[in-house]
């Protein structure tokens, strides 16, 4: 990493006063919520001090029809130099989550609540000021989409050096130079033509890349990427995958890659954080999660996708449809479509939220599911299926 | 082309040829300002595309977007009216008939679309929207309409008693299961799907795949399945046809194509792939990956169209077009349109 030391300095004082703030807090708050918060430190699967922390996160939309509750309760964490994925289907919350760190939510229709804290800093309750300064700096988000994501009547040179700009005071000719340098470094042949081009002058991969340049002009810390190479076919997807690993290997960032393929998951990321309803249910590391998986639903994820490798004979889909976030079911969100319910005794599945607890009693690797014996069932059932 | 000229409604025997896809290209003129004048040009999407359907069975055509695949399928049900080349359905060749003979075919070739929102008329029930084609091809009685409609809700999953809803109050997954009980209403032979699933969840998807999967064991209809994800091509499909910018660059059985890929297109295609087995068994032994995008199929490069992205493009690939032909070391019915063809394994993560 390239950071000058002075910089470094200040965000170690500001984690440290960030620290100072949570314990004060603690203090006020009494001996439950100090708990909490350890358990929220000890939710990062590595173990390394997180960048990115989200805590208890709930986003709620009011609408016509009612409350949308589209984000319920998420913790998370990633340090910087790992990826975590977060993946679910579409409307359980993993777009909406993302965007709450951005702060892209339209505050009059939103309710926010919980914290989100980078590098310390707390992001929830920020002004529209103060939060521009950390948008595009700090944090950088790359959109699903790069045709409507970047402006078709600027070039693309003007909007990379715009985004320069914005936080670094510097002549046109000085954000021109780094505009360009992040062409290059993204893999953009002949950077000086194309600075100059449109976004309808480019492919949707070449958008797509300078999307990401745009996103790495002012050096974040954290990226969020938004389902990056959906909208890609397989050969460019592969191509930007590959850039995204190796400028995060350049530069120590912190990903936050949303996806709904597991293909991409298994291919990039530390850690996985499954969501289903507006909650995590599974969290741990891609070993964990995608090679020992302990909620019903990851399975089901595994067990319903048609891989290149291997030619089931039937696949095996989830029954039903995703819950409504305007009424979810009443104790487990994945209840109705569970097919190992019945083996958990008494009701307690329709009636009581499953905590996230730790799968082995003690760890980082954490699942939502009232079953005991959740291991035998993956070995003994589950696995067979996947082979 | 087959000899004999059948009539069409008789319902063809398991392993008879039902199509024979000959030479078929598509090209679409458009027009450019150049200097002063205009010229003409044309975009040539689909450019000799030959093959064989069997009856029951189920061909897959993968590529990336603009190699032609959804224009062959279009081709064939005759959305479009090829530029020129062969399209034999049971003998005749349906390519140029006109609309009005070509309506008893429409009824043996149905499309399923990729988009369940787009593809629904959203002003029509449910009812409506099926029930057309049954009045158009005077399948069934009049007053008999409704039972047939329920009967065909049931069959690919719905309640038979949302006939009366309108689309908009189904789920993305229910809306395609509508079109598929539009597409199953006349009893074709060959379906057409054009990326059925690519629209929906994974595991929503999942339920669509193994509707369609039933609905071919138990009716025994042909499909022509387009795709662009490898996975569900190789779930469904016995045969794989790998598209390139408008041309057929391999084409076999699936354990062939995905087993030992000969064409370097094919075997790029594989190793790009995104797959589970990194994590949970032994990763692909090799990667490749593909420089650039695709060329524009305005001005396709000469020769073989893939050698400005092939890493064993030599002066032959620019000055001679490769033929689509089996080699001395690969299976039958496995064809390949490159110079330097050669079989590879491992590009696939194995499940261990």
């Amino acid at each position: 990493m390239t950071t000058p030391a002075p910089e470094d300095r200040k965000d170690s004082m500001a984690e440290s006063a960030g620290e100072q703030a949570a314990a004060a807090a603690d203090a006020k708050r009494g001996p439950s919520v100090a708990t909490r918060e350890k358990r929220a430190g000890l939710m990062n699967p590595s173990g390394e001090t997180p960048y990115l922390v989200v805590e208890d996160l709930t986003v709620k939309f009011p609408t016509a029809d009612g409350v949308v509750s589209a984000v319920n309760g998420l913790s998370y964490s990633v340090p910087l130099g790992r990826t975590l994925s977060i993946v679910g289907e579409s409307g359980s919350g993993k777009s909406v989550s993302s965007m709450a760190v951005m702060g892209l939510h339209d505050r009059k229709r939103t309710q926010i609540t919980g914290s989100i804290r980078l590098g310390g800093d707390e992001l929830i309750g920020l002004s529209e000021n103060d939060l521009m300064k950390v948008r595009g700096d700090a944090v950088a988000m790359v959109f699903q989409d790069p045709q409507s994501s970047l402006h078709p009547l600027y070039t693309i040179g003007n909007q990379i050096s715009e985004a320069y700009r914005v936080h670094h005071k510097v002549s046109k000719d000085v954000a021109k130079k780094r505009a360009l340098e992040m062409l290059d470094l993204v893999g953009i042949p002949n950077p000086i033509r194309r600075f100059g081009q449109y976004p309808h002058e480019f492919s949707g991969g070449m958008r797509q890349r300078a999307m990401i340049a745009m996103g790495l002009v002012n050096d974040p810390k954290l990226i969020i990427a938004d389902e990056p190479t959906t909208a890609l076919d397989v050969t460019v997807q592969a191509q930007i995958l590959d850039l995204l690993n190796n400028l995060q290997k350049e530069f120590g960032s912190a990903i936050v890659l949303i996806t709904h393929d597991l293909g991409v998951v298994a291919e990039m990321a530390d850690d996985v954080l499954v969501m289903y309803a507006g909650r995590c249910v599974e969290y741990g590391t891609a070993e964990d999660v995608l090679a020992n998986p302990r909620m019903p639903y990851t399975w089901g994820l595994l067990e319903s996708i048609p891989t290149v490798s291997a030619a089931s004979e039937k696949l095996r889909p989830i029954k039903g449809l995703p819950p409504s976030l305007l009424n979810l079911p009443s104790g487990c969100s994945f209840n109705p479509r569970c097919p190992y319910k019945d083996r958990v005794k008494g009701e307690r599945c329709t009636t009581d939220l499953p905590d996230l607890l730790p799968v082995d009693g003690a760890g980082a690797h954490t699942s939502r599911c009232h079953l005991h014996d959740k291991a035998s069932i993956y070995e003994t059932e589950v696995l067979p299926r996947l082979s | 082309m087959s000899d004999t000229v059948r009539p069409i409604d008789q319902p063809a025997a398991q392993g008879e040829t039902l199509l024979q896809v000959r030479d078929l290209k598509m090209h679409f003129p458009i027009k450019e300002a150049h200097g002063l004048g205009r010229t003409k040009k044309t975009v040539q999407a689909v450019d000799g595309v030959s093959f064989d359907l069997k009856a029951g069975q189920s061909l897959g055509l993968v590529g990336e977007s603009g190699c032609g695949k959804s224009t062959t399928g279009r081709m064939i049900t005759r959305l479009l009216t090829p530029t020129s080349g062969e399209i034999n359905f049971k003998g005749t060749n349906i390519a140029q008939l006109k609309e009005k003979d070509l309506r008893p075919f429409r009824r043996q070739l149905q499309i399923v679309f990729q988009d369940p929102y787009s593809s629904l008329n959203p002003r029509q029930t449910v009812s409506n929207i099926i029930s057309t084609p049954l009045r158009v091809h005077n399948l069934v009685k009049k007053g008999q309409e409704l039972t047939r409609v329920q009967e065909l809700l049931e069959r690919v999953g719905l309640n038979p008693e949302h006939h009366n809803r309108y689309p908009n109050e189904f789920s993305g997954g229910q809306r395609q299961r509508i079109g598929i009980a539009r597409a199953l209403a006349v009893e074709p032979e060959v379906i057409i799907a054009d990326e059925p699933v690519s629209a929906l969840d994974v595991s929503i998807q999942a339920q669509v795949m193994n509707l369609l999967e039933d609905l071919r064991r138990d009716l025994g209809i042909a499909f022509v399945f387009i795709a662009h994800d490898l996975g569900v091509v190789r779930h469904f499909c016995d045969e794989v046809a790998v598209m390139y910018l408008g041309k057929i660059v391999e084409q076999g059985p699936r354990e062939q194509i995905y087993g030992a890929p000969q064409h370097p297109y094919t075997q790029a295609l594989l190793s790009a792939a995104p797959d589970l087995g990194t994590i949970r068994g032994v990763p692909a032994k090799e990667r490749i990956r593909l420089v650039g995008d695709v060329p524009s199929p305005i001005d396709p490069p000469s020769g073989c169209r893939f050698r400005t992205r092939c890493w064993k493009a030599e002066d032959i690939c620019a000055t001679q077009e490769p033929k689509l032909e089996g080699k001395p070391q690969s299976a039958p019915g496995h064809a390949a349109a490159c110079h330097f063809a050669e079989p590879k394994v491992d590009l696939v993560a194995e499940i261990a």
